[in-house]
């Protein structure tokens, strides 16, 4: 872009305070639909909207790209319900993992929570949220079913229960044992939960230190 | 310097805000039903995040804020959550609980105290699990009713006042109705089913107790469709209320579980 029309953007974005809608046209439904993701708020979509007027049109188009593989291309894996490119995702694919061992969790990101560990060797099912009867969800609405057909039909020994420490989470946990308990030879086991590193003791919540001191172990 | 305020109070639900926050709708002693903002508890290192889980019964200081107030320290009353998480039945209770005290607690800032006392020993009863959630949510539903205006006439007709017995009830009515007043589309429930509304009614959880499973069914029906119809829109939670067979205390439920889970 032109200095010329670069200055011109710069100025009007300090010149109209956030939630006028004073622009025209594209530039408004650029600010409009930026605004609608989490986390920006009026005032960021605006910077990041003149941000981009003023940026270099090769860089929007590689931004445009990825927009656009994003719809296109990103798909739901057939096994574990992680976000993949292709039938399966590159966990579900990997013939080194260990089938044995099934790590559940709610959402993708936890899947990449946990892969940052380079602790878990295993596969991983992802079950799409925690039972939340606030918001309507049921297990119906959760990736439950598939879960099942999972661990019947493939070797899985042991299914590791790594859904958040909140409410909806242990609730969920709970209806997972519940329903996991009646298959033979099944291990089913809960992510510890206790204190965190770098803590201090007497800043501890009661409910996290109570857990902590249910699940200790000896050395 | 804004004025801090403390209260107690139980946490009916809370929602995401921005990165790390949560806004977190209470249920008051002193202040009824009241919205704040409470900062960076989704963080692990959160010192009070795990306080300010839903069912939780806490202690709370507030800042009061722009729009919303800003909760600045909490301490624990009583942890029911630990209780209710434990078994799926009690939390799909008491999440249609929390829900229904939400909804009637319409004002934010109008003190609900009645309200608030019945939701406390509510999320009591199915923490300590030594009675049946169904029945405790029924019971609650019931006299949440009542402190709201609408307790369902399971004496009198609800039309014309005339003294019962009657068999007839209907939910547009509001509640039993006389042979003269019945309206179409009024159901006749069986004489246990009326003596269980009125047991919970009353919290008289001997006669309630002895019920038998098929009677608790009918009068959830009842119940539930008694205030859907009051609240003139439906619960998210309550068809997801789950009603199994209750085999008693914490610990023995597993054989009923076993049987309806999956």
């Amino acid at each position: 872009m032109p200095a010329v029309l670069a200055a011109r953007a710069d100025w009007a974005a300090s010149a109209f305070p956030a939630g006028c809608e004073l622009f025209e046209g594209v530039v408004q439904d650029l600010i409009d639909e930026l605004g609608r993701l989490p986390g920006v708020g009026p005032k960021s979509a605006q910077r990041i909207a003149f941000h981009l007027i003023s940026s270099e049109p090769a860089d929007i188009k590689r931004l445009v790209d990825v927009l656009g593989k994003v719809t296109e291309g990103v798909r739901f894996c057939e096994l574990c319900g992680n976000v993949s490119e292709q039938q399966q995702c590159r966990i579900c694919r990997d013939t080194r993992r260990d089938g044995a061992m099934l790590c559940v969790v709610e959402e993708p990101k936890d899947v990449l929570a946990i892969e940052r560990t380079r602790e878990f060797k295993g596969r991983y099912h992802v079950l799409g949220g925690a039972l939340d009867p606030l918001s309507g969800v049921g297990p119906d609405q959760l990736r439950m079913r598939e879960l099942l057909a999972r661990i019947s039909s493939d070797e899985v020994t042991e299914v590791i229960i790594a859904t958040d420490p909140n409410t909806e989470g242990e609730a969920t946990a709970t209806y997972l044992v519940r329903m996991l308990r009646d298959f033979p030879g099944l291990n089913v086991t809960r992510l510890a939960s206790g204190l965190p590193m770098g803590g201090d003791l007497e800043f501890a919540d009661e409910l996290t230190l109570g857990r902590a001191f249910s699940g200790r172990r000896s050395l | 310097m804004a004025h801090l305020y403390r209260d107690t109070g139980v946490v009916l639900r809370v929602h995401k805000l921005g990165e790390a926050d949560r806004i977190i709708t209470l249920l008051t002693r002193k202040h009824g039903k009241l919205r704040a903002v409470a900062k960076g508890v989704r963080r692990t290192s959160s010192r009070f995040g795990a306080r300010l889980e839903p069912f939780g019964h806490v202690d709370a200081q507030f800042y009061p804020g722009r729009t919303l107030d800003v909760i600045t320290q909490v301490t624990t009353v009583d942890a029911f959550a630990v209780g209710i998480v434990s078994d799926y039945q009690r939390y799909t209770a008491a999440s249609a609980i929390s829900e229904t005290a939400d909804r009637l607690a319409a004002e934010e800032g109008e003190p609900a105290l009645r309200l608030y006392l019945l939701v406390v020993g509510a999320l009591r009863a199915l923490a300590d699990g030594q009675r049946d959630s169904s029945l405790v949510l029924d019971a609650f539903l019931l006299r949440a009713m009542a402190f709201a205006g609408w307790a369902p006439a399971v004496s009198e007709c609800a039309r014309c006042g005339l003294p019962g017995p009657h068999t007839a009830f209907s939910v547009q009515a509001g509640g039993l109705v006389c042979a003269r007043c019945r309206p179409a589309g009024a159901v006749n429930p069986a004489p246990d089913v009326i003596g269980l509304l009125v047991a919970l009614l009353h919290g008289d959880w001997d006669t309630a107790g002895a019920t038998a499973q098929g009677t608790r069914r009918d009068a959830s029906g009842l119940v539930a469709a008694h205030l859907q119809w009051h609240l003139e829109r439906q619960l998210r939670s309550l068809p997801l209320v789950e009603r199994r067979v209750w085999q008693g205390t914490l610990g023995t439920e597993a054989a009923s579980e076993a049987a309806s889970g999956g």
